[in-house]
């Protein structure tokens, strides 16, 4: 994470006058990420919009979908294999499960009113 | 064929004319001003192109003051229309349009821009940093969240405000109900100062883990960084929420879709369940760090450490949770069914358990302390028995079948401004007191600062305490006006009396304020209160780079310690030849960015695509410059560095 040069605002040890900041070869894994996840996001709407499937196969595949764009994101964008010093981002995603869960099922779960006041 | 609305694009309206009047006059007051004494070079300089964490938190609480005075207008307006029974001062329309925006307005654009630039000014010193981690991602935050908060003012003059409440439900804020651009405004101003936010959680969190001096462990950091550290976790899981809810709601009025609506297979209950999401975790985003200011407040002024600080922050983490657990119970008449409600009116009583042992260890801070009795003290003290009413309110409220009786009266009204009032206002004004000399170099006025205090606490409560009583006497919220022999006239005299005590105590602020800048006694000292955290430990205000030397951490309270440790040598900063400091550029690209999202926007607003794609070019080019800038930093050199600590008596 440390190839912007934003992130290295301060500490002293850092870098010494002079020394060039380090840019990375071509970005192959992020222009992936993002053709990736541009065609993940266009196969669900296009899903949607063209109505060819029946209902629960078109919630079924944008469920899929959607878990596949988690997966790219999480491992083209996000760093989840690199790791130096604490494991704080286990601890966070962690939570962003918890959170994701519990608003997915709470709100399904707070929904149910509908049937039964139908 | 151009949309209905573009007849009056211009508000017409006696007390329109009278804002447009003063609209133009204070801008070109500020523009005359600026030219005579030729500042404009200075403003861009120094401010307008900023990356520096100090400034921009400044800049936040500014900004964040003129909202104040805009919100505190419309309840103004409000309490006016209320006085008396019958009253015709606001017709019905217009008292929609300032409850709504006097919400929107006072937790969007004041309480978080408060918070967060209070968190900008002190944590990075707290910390032993020299900036964020992200600096120029922090300008742009700012002046999202200032762009933003424009946009939604503008509504006030140019195509008339939302009207649909700050929580903006449908069907009533969807396009068939609210077919003007007011509710667009409302999407569209709230989505881009969100933006802004959601960049400053991300920017805080790294900050607090990646940015501490050498030796601040996690449990060695001053509450008020915890704090942030929590606040920063909760604005990233929640801001998406709302960001997504907006959208799609955006969906619904500009392009036709049917997510919200009545027809066509909508849910409109689903926006209350998605808008609560994100706001009970905001309501903790507000409260949270106003408990670390005042952690630290109380410490400070107890002159002891804090009490139980593994379980403060246990508390808070325990909060965190639970604040994403709870949402329900701002809806619990929607009608869920007994386990739904069951499950969320537990859930959020059990938020009193953690938030009790904060109030506890409080308590026991000041225990056999020593107390100085100076105004963010006071402002401390009064917070806490506040507090204490407006959540135990908060627990009969979470009694799901009660809640039938109280939801939307005036008793929760009076809830939730104990909390936002009591809670976080209360902090904020502690904060300012406590963080200003470190802002500007000088305290302010003790004896205004009582006077402040005194009659702003009496206000406070005479404004909302009758509302608890009016509101189990069956009046509800939004009401525009009521007919006389209820009961509820002489304690909504009461509180409108209450509301011009409150307005008229906030000038006692702004003439504290004008006074210390011209008359008060400069701190050199760097230690305006005999502090605790490492913010004390440098200069007032501190330098561009913070501290000339990282100080290294071997206990909490890492300045006490410096001063008073009985091996004091220890702990101190060991003298060292200065080296040169590694520090970002300022850059006027926030600044136009944000400019460009408000043309956007603002182009959206009233559904002119072109204007709009225009300024989403403009944004994007900005962003495609800005990925091929590589001059992005520079180092201040030791000459610099040895002739600034001289000029303020350090080398």
């Amino acid at each position: 994470m440390t190839t912007h040069s934003d992130v290295h605002a301060t500490q002293d040890t850092a870098i010494a006058p002079g020394q060039p900041i380090n840019h990375e070869k071509f970005p192959w894994k992020h222009i992936v990420g993002y053709v990736l996840s541009l065609v993940l996001t266009f196969a669900a709407l296009g899903l949607v919009l063209s109505s060819a499937l029946p209902l629960t196969a078109v919630i079924v595949s944008i469920v899929i979908l959607a878990v596949l764009q988690l997966l790219v994101q999480l491992f083209l964008f996000m760093h989840l294999t690199e790791r130096h010093g604490s494991a704080t981002h286990i601890l966070t995603l962690s939570f962003a499960f918890f959170v994701a869960i519990t608003v997915v099922a709470g709100s399904a779960w707070i929904m149910t009113f509908r049937s039964s006041v139908a | 064929m151009l949309p209905h609305y573009f007849n009056h694009l211009f508000v017409t309206g006696i007390d329109i004319y009278i804002a447009d009047v003063l609209i133009i006059l204070t801008s070109l007051g500020i523009v005359s001003v600026l030219t005579y004494f030729k500042k404009w070079k200075w403003l861009w300089r120094e401010w307008l192109t900023t990356v520096d964490h100090k400034k921009i938190g400044i800049m936040y609480i500014l900004a964040a003051f003129a909202m104040f005075f805009r919100g505190g207008m419309d309840g103004l307006m409000m309490r006016t229309q209320l006085a008396v029974p019958n009253n015709h001062f606001l017709s019905a329309q217009h008292y929609d349009e300032v409850f709504t925006t006097h919400g929107t307005i006072m937790i969007l654009f004041m309480a978080m821009p408060m918070l967060i630039g209070l968190i900008n000014v002190a944590m990075p010193l707290q910390i032993g940093a020299r900036d964020v981690a992200f600096p120029y991602l922090n300008a742009i935050s700012f002046w999202t969240f200032f762009f933003g908060a424009m946009l939604f003012n503008l509504s006030f003059v140019i195509g008339g405000s939302p009207d649909a409440g700050w929580t903006s439900y449908v069907p009533l804020a969807g396009p068939h109900f609210n077919p003007g651009p007011g509710e667009n405004y409302y999407l569209f101003g709230l989505n881009l100062a969100g933006l802004g936010t959601l960049a400053s959680g991300i920017n805080f969190l790294v900050t607090v883990i990646r940015m501490r001096a050498p030796g601040m462990t996690l449990m060695r950091m001053p509450m008020f960084v915890w704090s942030t550290l929590i606040t920063s976790i909760l604005i990233i899981f929640a801001f998406p929420v709302l960001t997504v809810a907006l959208s799609l709601l955006t969906f619904d009025r500009l392009f036709g879709s049917h997510i919200f609506s009545m027809t066509h297979g909508g849910m409109p209950m689903m926006w209350v369940n998605l808008f609560w999401i994100w706001g009970h975790p905001e309501v903790y985003i507000v409260i949270l760090p106003a408990f670390g200011i005042l952690s630290e407040i109380i410490g400070t002024f107890s002159g002891k450490k804090l009490f139980g600080y593994p379980a403060m922050v246990g508390s808070q983490i325990t909060i965190a949770f639970l604040s994403f657990v709870v949402w329900v119970h701002h809806f619990f008449t929607m009608g869920a069914g007994a386990a739904v409600n069951s499950f969320f009116g537990v859930s959020t009583m059990l938020i009193a358990i953690p938030t009790g042992v904060k109030v506890f260890n409080w308590l026991f801070t000041m225990y056999k302390g020593k107390i100085r009795f100076n105004t963010p003290m006071l402002w401390a003290l009064a917070f806490i028995p506040t507090f204490v009413v407006g959540g135990m309110t908060g627990v009969m409220l979470a009694i799901a079948p009660a809640d039938y009786q109280y939801h939307n009266s005036y008793f929760l009204i009076a809830h939730f401004h104990y909390m936002l009032i009591g809670g976080t206002v209360f902090g904020v004004f502690a904060g300012l007191y406590y963080w200003w000399p470190k802002m500007f170099g000088m305290k302010l006025n003790e004896r205004l600062g009582r006077w402040h205090f005194w009659t702003f606490m009496i206000s406070f409560n005479l404004t909302f305490l009758p509302m608890y009583l009016v509101g189990l006497m069956g009046m509800t919220r939004r009401m525009y006006t009521y007919p006389p022999g209820l009961g509820w006239s002489h304690l909504n005299m009461l509180e409108t009396i209450g509301a011009f005590g409150q307005g008229i105590s906030m000038t006692f602020m702004l003439i504290n304020i004008v006074w210390s800048f011209k008359y008060a006694e400069r701190d050199v000292t760097g230690d305006a209160w005999d502090g605790r955290a490492l913010e004390w430990s440098t200069t007032s205000p501190a330098p561009e780079y913070n501290f000339a030397h990282v100080p290294v951490v071997y206990s909490r309270d890492a300045f006490w310690d410096m001063k008073y440790s009985k091996n004091k040598e220890k702990y101190q900063v060991k003298e060292k030849p200065y080296r040169p400091i590694h520090m970002p550029n300022n850059s006027g690209r926030p600044f136009l960015m944000g400019f460009a999202f408000f043309i956007s926007f603002f182009g959206f607003v009233f559904e002119w695509y072109l204007v709009g794609g225009i300024g989403l070019a403009a944004v994007f080019y900005l962003m495609f410059q800005r990925s091929f800038e590589y001059n992005t930093d520079h180092y201040i050199s030791v000459e610099e560095i040895e002739h600034t600590e001289a000029v303020t008596g350090r080398s």
